[in-house]
């Protein structure tokens, strides 16, 4: 399988979803130019301006436009250009997308991928980086995806157009540029499926989007350092949750830690917590341990930037506390 | 408009005794608008409405019996009793949808649009709203991106003076909403909202222009609502209309009076279209009354749409 960039899946998915399906099209800003990360790259120049359309910085309305001509028969894919903005979309996104189909009792589908892109790192400071999932996912209706592979990007991304509901798509901005084999074209990836990416008996991490990276890493060193064998899943998908293959793991494992960027409190992972320890109480040898960003705004100063974001030697240390005093084979 | 009219003065009384859920908002008053407009739609025109949208559905085709059915939470009603007076939709007859958010299916109704512009076909959005959905912003960034793409939108303002509780001139220093639009060089024009011909007639040159590739458009009328904001609200805010001053305005009486004077039918026949409406709305109640409620399983079924 070929190599590519985790933002050429994406591209290269849209352009495929576009040649199979007529009703597919793309509006957001400047995404006809390619929009600042060059998701859209190129698909004017293919499909015309009239699939892949420009708007203004109008997130509200752009939102409902795309929700309209969702309930109208057609497959848009929204790009809101960095998920900050999406405060803007909410009230379409949560009051009109989301419930159509419940409110309208089955008579209206809304089949709208919203793409848009999270994650610090990059020095865009408080207003260009935050991680805000658990904003989504807390609402009844609509699916919350967030690939980490360039594989998952493509295989997500072709599923999420084919779904009849909203899905929020959402990409980091920090993982664009780095390589994965892809099949092409991409092979869809259903949602709701997690995936393990490292098999170990030890402990399980669960990490999201940018911090399944980090989380392999980590493994890595806790193999070679403390010998610590971490088995890391990325869900790939936080609604409709795959709680079945991380309970199957911690089974196994006894012990788990959930990872992500966005602000621990209140983030996904205390989602995620309460729901294996519900189903898993049982096995878990250990609190089930968290990380996440601290609670307070991303600030711009690069050290600063540095000491708020978790990473590798987050993960790996709060790993490491679930062994405390203990073999890793206790 | 007699089914309107008499539908919706049921539902006052159906919604005081609990018979009928939540917050109900009646448009009894301005019934001419929804009677105008829709009336000249096809199925396959969107029309969108806001929290004030009895009167939308019914003029668009929504049966009586599975609206009334709906407002009193049954599973046979349109949404399945899941979605109320606020949310009332009736996909069959193009009626897409009401929204408890003020203004909020103004920029839905454009992408209806655009889907009818992609498509290629000839059919029309239409959306309704009150003047208080003139001062969100989502209003203001729908109004901009369908005059910028020239898309058959037809904005349908029915401007009865009072946003909520509050008269017009509280909220905004433009006192007409068609001068809202005009630095973008829509169409637009206001005409009396209880005058059915004139509305028909504004309308219908919009709708042809629409359908011809033209829009979008926006026509503002101006209308009075009789009763509350909603239903049981206290009212403090506004002065009653004398009698007398109703029966000038009353769209109703007035399409009557002038229908009679110019001969288009005779009273004989007014009254049996209002008796017969008034039967169809008892019917509407016992088919509501004799439906079961939704089973509890409905609540997790609905939140998805099966891949």
């Amino acid at each position: 399988m070929p190599e590519t960039t985790y933002i050429a899946a994406i591209t290269s998915a849209l352009a495929d979803a576009m040649r199979a399906d007529e009703r597919v099209f793309v509006l957001g800003e400047d995404v006809a130019e390619g929009g600042p990360y060059t998701a859209t790259a190129g698909l004017a120049e293919e499909f015309g301006t009239g699939r892949v359309i420009n708007t203004p910085i109008s997130e509200a309305a752009i939102t409902g436009v795309a929700i309209g001509a969702a309930q109208s028969g057609l497959r848009p894919v929204l790009e809101i250009m960095f998920i900050d903005f999406i405060t803007l979309a909410l009230d379409q996104l949560v009051n009109g997308a989301a419930k159509a189909h419940f409110m309208s009792g089955g008579q209206l589908t809304v089949p709208v991928v919203l793409r848009t892109q999270g994650g610090a790192g990059y020095r865009g400071a408080a207003q260009h980086s935050q991680s805000l999932e658990s904003w989504l996912t807390h609402v009844p209706g609509l699916k919350v995806v967030m690939p980490s592979r360039p594989s998952d990007a493509a295989g997500l991304l072709a599923s999420a157009i084919a779904d009849p509901n909203p899905v929020v798509f959402i990409e980091n901005k920090t993982l664009y540029f780095r390589t994965g084999e892809v099949a092409e074209p991409a092979v869809p990836v259903p949602i709701g499926k997690a995936v393990t990416l490292r098999a170990g008996s030890d402990v399980t991490v669960v990490a999201l989007s940018r911090l399944v990276h980090d989380a392999l890493a980590a493994a890595e060193r806790l193999a070679a350092e403390d010998g610590i064998e971490v088995e890391v899943i990325d869900p790939r998908t936080l609604v409709p949750l795959d709680l079945e293959a991380i309970v199957a793991s911690v089974e196994r494992t006894g012990r788990l830690v959930v990872v992500h960027e966005a602000v621990e409190h209140s983030g996904f992972g205390a989602e995620i917590v309460a729901q294996v320890q519900a189903a898993a109480f049982d096995y878990l040898d250990a609190p089930i341990g968290r990380v996440g960003a601290p609670f307070a705004p991303i600030p711009l100063s690069a050290p600063l930037e540095d000491a708020y974001l978790p990473g590798e030697a987050e993960v790996a240390a709060a790993v490491r506390a679930l062994f405390r005093g203990r073999g890793a084979s206790s | 408009m007699w089914r309107i009219r008499l539908f919706e003065e049921r539902v006052g009384v159906l919604a005081r005794a609990d018979e009928v859920y939540g917050l109900v908002h009646l448009s009894v008053g301005q019934e001419g608008v929804a009677a105008a407009v829709c009336s000249q739609l096809r199925d396959d025109d969107a029309v969108y409405s806001g929290h004030r949208a009895h009167g939308h559905a019914i003029a668009k085709g929504a049966p009586l019996d599975r609206m009334m059915a709906e407002l009193m939470g049954r599973d046979s009603g349109l949404c399945r009793g899941l979605g109320g007076s606020m949310h009332v939709v009736d996909v069959e007859h193009g009626f897409m949808g009401a929204t408890g958010v003020v203004g909020g299916n103004i920029p839905i109704a454009l992408g209806s649009a655009l889907a009818a512009r992609l498509r290629g076909d000839d059919a029309v959005a239409v959306v309704f709203f009150g003047d208080g959905a003139v001062q969100a912003g989502h209003f203001n960034e729908t109004v901009n991106l369908a005059a910028l793409w020239g898309l058959p939108l037809i904005l349908v303002c029915e401007n009865n003076g009072f946003a909520e509780f509050t008269p017009r001139s509280a909220h905004t220093t433009v006192e007409r909403v068609s001068d809202v639009v005009a630095p973008y060089e829509m169409e637009s024009a206001t005409v009396d909202g209880n005058d059915v011909t004139a509305v028909w007639d504004a309308f219908g040159r919009y709708l042809a222009s629409a359908r011809a590739g033209g829009g979008p458009f926006l026509l503002e009328c101006l209308t009075h609502r009789l009763r509350g904001h909603y239903e049981g609200d206290p009212g403090k805010y506004r002065a009653a209309l004398a009698e007398a001053d109703w029966q000038e305005k009353d769209p109703i009486r007035r399409i009557e009076r002038h229908g009679i004077a110019y001969g288009w039918f005779a009273e004989d026949a007014l009254r049996v279209i209002e008796s017969e409406a008034a039967e169809a709305v008892e019917q509407a109640v016992r088919f509501g009354r004799e439906s079961p409620f939704p089973p509890v399983e409905l609540i997790e079924e609905m939140v998805y749409a099966d891949a």
